[in-house]
Formats: C-alpha cells, sequence, structure tokens
C-alpha cells in the first residue's frame, strides 16, 4: 500500500496536520517498504500523532524525555546497527539544540536518520519566540549530505516520510501548517526527492514556495491573473537539493519569487539566490519570507500577515516589485 | 612481565613513536598515555572483538567518547593487527584517515567518530538499547574522560541509560583529574563521580585504572538490570614522568631528546 491522494484521503491528511499524516499514516506505509522502523521521540509523541505507532510497534518506540541532543545521538546509535530511524521533536528544539549532534552523526558520520521537525515556522504561535523555527532551513542546509523537505501540504507530508525512509539516507522534515490546513493536491502525483512542482503555470512571474504557505502563494498568483500578470506556482517540497534545472526553467520570466515561513536568511530564497548569482544575467529575485527580526507573538494568521506572507500581501509586494 | 603489562609497554612506546611522527602539530600524548591500561584490559581479553569477525552483530562494541585520546587507540589497534604499522604511521600527516580523533571505520574495527565530547555516550546508549531489543548478548563499553563529564549531554545519556535498564552498557571514567586548563577540581570540581553515577542508577565500582586485575574485575561486572560505571582513577601522562600530571602535556610536541628521555624511561619499566 502506498500514500494515495484523491478527494476523500486528501482531507482526512488535512484534518491529521502534517504530523499526524506523517506518524498516523504514512509511517505504515514506509514501514511496508523499508520493515520495522524505530520511532524516537523527545516527550513529543502525543502532539506529533505517534499513539497509533506506539500501541501497533511497542518495541520499537521510544521516548528519551525532553533531551533533544540524546534522542539524536540514540537515534544514530540505532541507525549504526543497521535500522531505520525517525527522530522528532519540535522543530526548533531538533534543529537547533541538537544542530551539533546532527552535523556530527548525520553529517559527518552519515548515518541514515530521518529527523522530523514538528510546529516549524510560527506553527507554536502564543509560546513566543523560543519557539519559532524560522533559521531551520538555513542550519539544516549547510550539512553535507542533508536531505531537506518540506511538504506543501498534509498529504504530501505523508509521502515525504515514504521518500525519506526509502532514501535511505540523512532527512530533515520540516513540518509546518496546523490541523486542518488548506489542501493542494487532491489527485495523486509523483513525489520525487529534489523534482519540484509546477502547480500552476504561468509565463510573467514564477513563484517558487514551500510549506504551508503555498497555498496563499497559489491564491495570490490566481489573483494577480484577473489582473492580466500570468504566474507560475513552483511547490519546492525539496529544499536540498535544491531542484536547479527547474529554476533555470523559469529564466526568461520577467520575476522570480522565493516565499517561505521561514528567515528570509539562508532558506529557500537564499538557497535559490546562490544558485542564480553564479550565473550572468541572471533574472531579479523577490525573497519573501521573515524578515530579520523576532516577531511580537499572535495567533497563526496574525504571524503570517506580520511576516506578509498572506496572499493579499504577497500579491502586493509583486506588484510593487513589478513597477 | 604479564603478557598484559607486555602489551601495555609495547602501546606507550607506540603512543610515543606517533608523537614524534605528529612533530610540531604536536598530538595528545598524556590523555592517550592516560588510557592505555584501560584499553590494554580491554583489547587484552575482555571484549569480544577479532579481526575476523569486524562487523559481526556479536561483537562487543567500545566506543571511544573522549576521542582525543585516539592516539593510544590507534596504536591498540595496530598491536590487534586491525590496522596495519603502514596505516598508523600516516598520524597526522596532510589527508591522513589517523588524526587526532578517530573516524568510524568498522574494517579497522573502529566504531565511533570522535572529536566532540560527550556524544560517543549518546551514540552508545542508542547502540546499546538497540543490541539489547534484538536479543544480542553483548556488550557495548564507552570510555569517557573526567573533564568530559562537564557536558550535559553525558547526563542525558545516562539518565537514559538507566531508564531502559541497559545491563549491556558500561562506561568506563577515565579520572585523570586534569582537563585542558588545569586541575579538574579548580576548573569544574566533580567532587564525587561515582556518587554522582550512583545517584543515576549505575552499578559503580572505582577501582586505580593503571592496575591490570583491578581494571579486569571490574570489566567482569555486570549488573542484571543496571549500566555499570567503572571509575578509573588514573595518572595523565603515565609512563613519562615529565608528562605525568602536567596539563601541558593533554597536547604536546615531541621533539627528538624529550622522545629519548620517554623511551629510555618506559624502557626503565621493562
Amino acid at each position: 500500500m502506498a500514500v494515495i491522494i484523491n478527494d476523500v484521503s486528501s482531507r482526512t491528511y488535512s484534518r491529521l496536520g502534517q504530523g499526524g499524516s506523517m506518524f498516523g499514516m504514512g509511517l505504515f506505509d514506509a514501514i511496508e517498504a523499508v520493515g520495522n522502523t524505530y520511532v524516537l521521540t523527545a516527550d513529543m509523541g502525543k502532539p506529533a500523532g505517534m499513539g497509533r505507532f506506539k500501541t501497533r510497534c511497542p518495541e520499537f518506540f521510544v521516548n528519551v524525555g525532553i533531551a533533544e541532543q540524546n534522542l539524536i545521538g540514540m537515534a544514530a546509535g540505532i541507525a549504526s546497527e543497521g535500522h531505520p530511524v525517525v527522530a522528532s521533536a519540535q522543530a526548533v528544539f531538533i534543529s537547533m539544540r541538537s544542530f551539533e549532534q546532527v552535523r556530527q552523526y548525520l553529517g559527518y558520520m552519515k548515518l541514515p536518520v530521518v529527523t522530523v521537525g514538528v510546529s516549524a515556522g510560527f506553527g507554536l504561535t502564543f509560546f513566543g519566540n523560543t519557539h519559532y523555527a524560522i533559521e531551520d532551513i538555513a542550519l539544516m542546509r549547510t550539512i553535507p549530505g542533508m536531505t531537506i523537505l518540506s511538504p506543501s501540504d498534509a498529504g504530501q507530508a505523508a509521502k515525504a516520510i515514504v521518500a525519506a525512509l526509502k532514501s535511505k539516507s540523512p532527512v530533515y522534515i520540516r513540518c509546518t501548517g496546523g490541523l486542518n490546513a488548506p489542501v493542494l493536491y487532491k489527485s495523486d502525483y509523483e513525489f520525487v526527492i529534489g523534482k519540484a512542482i509546477e502547480i500552476k503555470p504561468g509565463a510573467d512571474v514564477a513563484i517558487f514556495t514551500t510549506g504551508t504557505v503555498t497555498a496563499n502563494a497559489l491564491e495570490a498568483a490566481h489573483t494577480l491573473e484577473e489582473k492580466g500578470i500570468s504566474v507560475a506556482v513552483i511547490d519546492v517540497h525539496t529544499i536540498k537539493p535544491l531542484d536547479t534545472a527547474c529554476i533555470d526553467r523559469y529564466a526568461g520570466h520577467k520575476l522570480l519569487v522565493s516565499v517561505e515561513e521561514h528567515s528570509v536568511i539562508g532558506g529557500l530564497g537564499g538557497a535559490i539566490s546562490e544558485h542564480l548569482v553564479e550565473q550572468a544575467n541572471h533574472p531579479r529575485l523577490l525573497r519573501l519570507g521573515v524578515k530579520d527580526h523576532f516577531l511580537k507573538p499572535g495567533d497563526y494568521p496574525y504571524l503570517i500577515k506580520q511576516s506578509r506572507l498572506d496572499a493579499a500581501s504577497i500579491e502586493e509586494d509583486i506588484l510593487s516589485a513589478l513597477n | 612481565m604479564s603478557a598484559l603489562a607486555s602489551f601495555a609497554l609495547k602501546t606507550r612506546r607506540r603512543v610515543l613513536e606517533l608523537g614524534l611522527l605528529a612533530g610540531k602539530n604536536g598530538a595528545h600524548l598524556g590523555s592517550g598515555m592516560s588510557i592505555v591500561d584501560i584499553l590494554t584490559v580491554l583489547y587484552g581479553g575482555v571484549l569480544a572483538v577479532s579481526k575476523e569477525k569486524l562487523n559481526t552483530p556479536e561483537r562487543d562494541r567500545f566506543i571511544l567518547s573522549k576521542g582525543h585520546a585516539a592516539v593510544a587507540l590507534y596504536a591498540v589497534l595496530e598491536q590487534k593487527g586491525f590496522l596495519s604499522e603502514q596505516e598508523t604511521s600516516t598520524f597526522e600527516c596532510n589527508g591522513t584517515n589517523y588524526f587526532a580523533h578517530a573516524h568510524r571505520d568498522l574494517s579497522r574495527g573502529i566504531e565511533f567518530s570522535g572529536g566532540s565530547l560527550s556524544l560517543g555516550l549518546s551514540f552508545g546508549v542508542g547502540v546499546a538499547l538497540s543490541c539489547k531489543r534484538a536479543g544480542l548478548n553483548n556488550r557495548i563499553v564507552v570510555l569517557v574522560g573526567d573533564g568530559e563529564c562537564d557536558e550535559g549531554l553525558v547526563w542525558e545519556s545516562a539518565m537514559a541509560a538507566k531508564n531502559f535498564l541497559l545491563s549491556n552498557l558500561t562506561i568506563i571514567v577515565d579520572c585523570n583529574g586534569l582537563q585542558s586548563d588545569g586541575k579538574k577540581s579548580e576548573i569544574m570540581n566533580h567532587f564525587s563521580i561515582a556518587d554522582k553515577f550512583r545517584a543515576f542508577g549505575f552499578e559503580v565500582s572505582e577501582i586505580d585504572g593503571h592496575q591490570h586485575d583491578a581494571i579486569e574485575t571490574a570489566l567482569r561486572i555486570r549488573h542484571e538490570s543496571r549500566p555499570t560505571a567503572i571509575i578509573a582513577s588514573t595518572v595523565k601522562g603515565k609512563g613519562v614522568s615529565f608528562m605525568e600530571n602536567n596539563p601541558d602535556w593533554h597536547h604536546g610536541i615531541l621533539t627528538q631528546i624529550l622522545f629519548d628521555k620517554a623511551m629510555s624511561e618506559l624502557e626503565g619499566t621493562a
């Protein structure tokens, strides 16, 4: 059995959120493909939706307590014994508290642990800046050999965990959006690590987007279309390795745009910039994301709007860049 | 001289030779000498490892968490035939696989890429849990330094080792009482490291880390439900008078004159 997206399943996944779709659904499909898999958590099993796994596979479930550094160390030790391993914690802590562990065990020692950062971006709303993960892509990108996946909807998160475990290499999956986040894919498609997906064609502007805010980028594209501007939207679910061939196909567009629930420093926009600047006559890139500052806390729509990542702000910023 | 004493002597000589080869790059000679006797007993018969069965699941795992003492591990692995003399002789040469911190290479009997303190213990706890759940009857031995125990991750790992009842795990603490800047007791005093491991639920023994019989006896202890900690009191730089208890030899440069002096002292013990 594989993760199949259709009108019904896409709504089920959306209700479960990215974490729930991964740990409650996709993981079991992955296990059919790769065999018994260890799942480790740092006291975040419940919010990540691991209840079903814990009940079904107690001998492969490990809760290390509130200890993210040891989470990655133990995951690495288990991976070194040849087992598929998923290690999960809040994105902010797995990417920062245990950054050196990820670099050493997964990067330097090449141990194929799949790390899952839940509540990335602004997922933890009123918990405040200590709990926002808007630097995780930037950090993980610097580690040689790391694959970074950033699903754009919950169904894609289920596909991502399967692909990640099958890859038998170190992976970081960042989960954004809460429960009932917008559905982008209502019919099935092939999810291939490193292959971006054009979800809307367009001739003037190309928006490269990742994570839950992809829905906002798509909405902005449709509104711009009504104003006579043809906008392509590309779901960059894999930040590393970046699909540079795909980006190059849009090099003739008037404007390229990146949209991400992440700092404008070092994330998707950073990765695309690094690719573009080495080319002569490269197109202009408008980087939309979280500016270089901390925010006043609020609910999810508030934080998205403050960061100008809602559809209306994306539309405005693209219009002003074109004028 | 006993077989183990002879093994230890040869190891110390080779550590000095590798230190001389490293030249002005320097080497962690004090740290290496500190663990020679522990490694001697481990590889002299306690650990179930052999050149013929380097990558079998049943093998015992030795993880050098205080990775900077790798010079002693190289010397021991060479004596065991896991590494060739040619290989260890590239110690700290440009592009070598054998530098200050060992790099995981199961084909050479090296289980872990050391270097960042405390990461070996956390890794070892994962290995021990995996081996236990796989029903293996092997043991996982992790060697940490007393200075290394300043790191928080050591205690996250220790807590987990007891929580998961990892009776297949043994932590040896090489207590030489010195760290890079000086005396342990003056920089970050642990008072009793044994009490700390007892409080974390370990079966603890305290021994002289240079007495081969005592090391072997301690290593034979295996509690049915607790992990084991062996607090080994050692002398940094053991065997060479000018290195002993001298923090400057944590990482030092061995000139030919100093090498000759050190070797003659070791010969004298033969």
